[in-house]
């Protein structure tokens, strides 16, 4: 019920608040009702319908390099 | 897929596996519960537990919302799609789950009542544009994920006008759920589940943020961290937590930085905050009544709360006879625990809403086959 998966914005419509989204081949119209601020090329985090927030490439990469330094 | 595969990938999950084996120390168990079904959905699909040294444990927990619904609210569904004559819209992870008297909303669809599954709450408005004279219902159910849209749809129906949208609302609150169960008197004195530590919610805390945990992990004393859906989330989370327990930490975490803050998202609480307000009680499925666990929508918003709008009395309903489904949520029971499962119990015919759901710990033991061996 709470998945959601993390989408790139590849079209904005400021006048209805929506954005296309790109998920692989697959896009999707989305409600920005609940993010502020986004940008073509961002990744937001798609749930059912809506956008619940933007994903953090620094932080995911951080995430990333820690799953890669654990136990040294 | 960005963000997906790669914390999916083989190489880094041998990696966090080697990590963990090396930091257990044998002579202690290490029981984590997951409280959404998402991970436990993640744990069995990659299977997680089995890179996991054997006193490391996963206790699975209530966090799916359609399988702690209680019967008597699908039974208020099917009143309203029967004999309120309303369209009624839900999320398809609802429709299949067992209502009184072996019915189900798929079941009364069938028979005529006009239940429709939507993908978005921005659907269940447009039913209700291109259909003024029928009343539209929409059953919101979900944890605080799932409820900023409801939220959104309630101020849109507001801001439009339109007078034939609303909503029956069983939005529900992880924090509050996670305290009940650390207050059981199963964990509390019986000592007959043991938990000793919490993955937090993911996409919860994306709107809620890690705050509202810290309450409890400092009063409980259990560490939490917030951990992303994907495995290698889950065991770089699991690592966090064994460091905590060897540390005789009990800190809230956040080992899924890139979508979840502190504060969480702002706009959306204060969404939610503008439409709904706290129930002083509502009634989970194997948790029984919890106090301040779930919402209601406010009464300058009352024109499109469905429980205002329609007769909706509160129906006492019991489980069917011989489902473990109320202990398996509280993590007292596993699913091979009990009789029905497997045997008359399966997701292609479920008695038990833990078997609907495939977020549900029965469906997660059945699809994925690992209580085989």
């Amino acid at each position: 019920m709470c998945l959601a998966l993390p989408a790139k914005v590849v079209a904005i419509d400021e006048q209805n608040d929506m954005a296309t989204v790109a998920l692989g081949e697959v896009r999707k119209d989305v409600s920005l009702a609940l993010v502020d601020g986004v940008q073509l090329g961002d990744f937001l985090l798609i749930h059912v319908g809506y956008a619940l927030n933007k994903v953090s490439p620094e932080e995911a990469e951080r995430t990333l390099r820690l799953f890669a330094e654990a136990g040294l | 897929m960005k963000y997906i595969e790669e914390f999916r990938r083989h190489d880094l999950a041998q990696h966090l596996a080697a990590a963990i084996e090396k930091e257990v120390k044998p002579d202690r168990g290490y029981h984590l519960m997951e409280f959404c079904g998402g991970h436990t959905h993640a744990i069995f699909r990659y299977g997680v537990q089995d890179l996991m040294p054997p006193n490391v444990s996963f206790v699975h927990g209530p966090g799916c919302p359609v399988c702690v619904l209680p019967i008597g609210r699908i039974d208020n569904g099917i009143q309203l799609a029967l004999e309120q004559e309303v369209i009624l819209c839900t999320y398809g992870d609802l429709l299949r789950v067992p209502a009184s008297g072996r019915k189900s909303l798929l079941k009364v669809k069938a028979e005529g009542a006009d239940v429709r599954m939507v993908y978005s709450t921005q659907d269940a408005l447009r039913i209700a544009r291109e259909n003024p004279e029928r009343e539209v219902v929409f059953f919101a159910i979900g944890f605080e994920t799932t409820t900023p849209p409801t939220a959104v749809a309630i101020k849109q129906a507001h801001a439009e006008g339109l007078k034939n949208f609303s909503v029956f609302c069983n939005h529900v609150l992880t924090p509050a759920a996670i305290q009940n169960i650390l207050e059981s008197p199963e964990v509390r004195e019986m000592g007959s589940v043991s938990i000793d530590g919490f993955f937090g919610p993911s996409h919860v805390s994306s709107i809620i943020g890690s705050q509202p945990y810290e309450f409890f992990a400092e009063e409980f004393q259990r560490p939490v961290v917030i951990a992303g859906f994907e495995p290698l989330d889950v065991m770089q989370s699991a690592l966090m937590l064994v460091r905590q327990l060897n540390e005789g930490r009990h800190e809230v975490e956040n080992e899924y930085t890139r979508v979840v803050s502190r504060e969480g998202n702002r706009k959306a609480q204060a969404l939610v905050a503008e439409v709904m307000e706290l129930r002083r009680s509502f009634e989970w499925r194997g948790l029984g009544l919890v106090p301040y666990s779930a919402l209601q929508i406010k009464k300058t918003y009352a024109r499109f709360d469905a429980e205002k709008r329609f007769q909706v009395p509160a129906i006492q309903a019991s489980d069917v006879k011989g489902c473990e489904c109320p202990r398996i949520l509280r993590g007292v029971k596993k699913p091979t625990d009990c009789k029905l499962f497997g045997t008359v119990c399966t997701p292609e015919n479920p008695m038990g809403s833990c078997m609907v759901s495939s977020e549900g710990a029965c469906a997660a033991y059945w699809s994925y086959g690992r209580f085989r061996h």
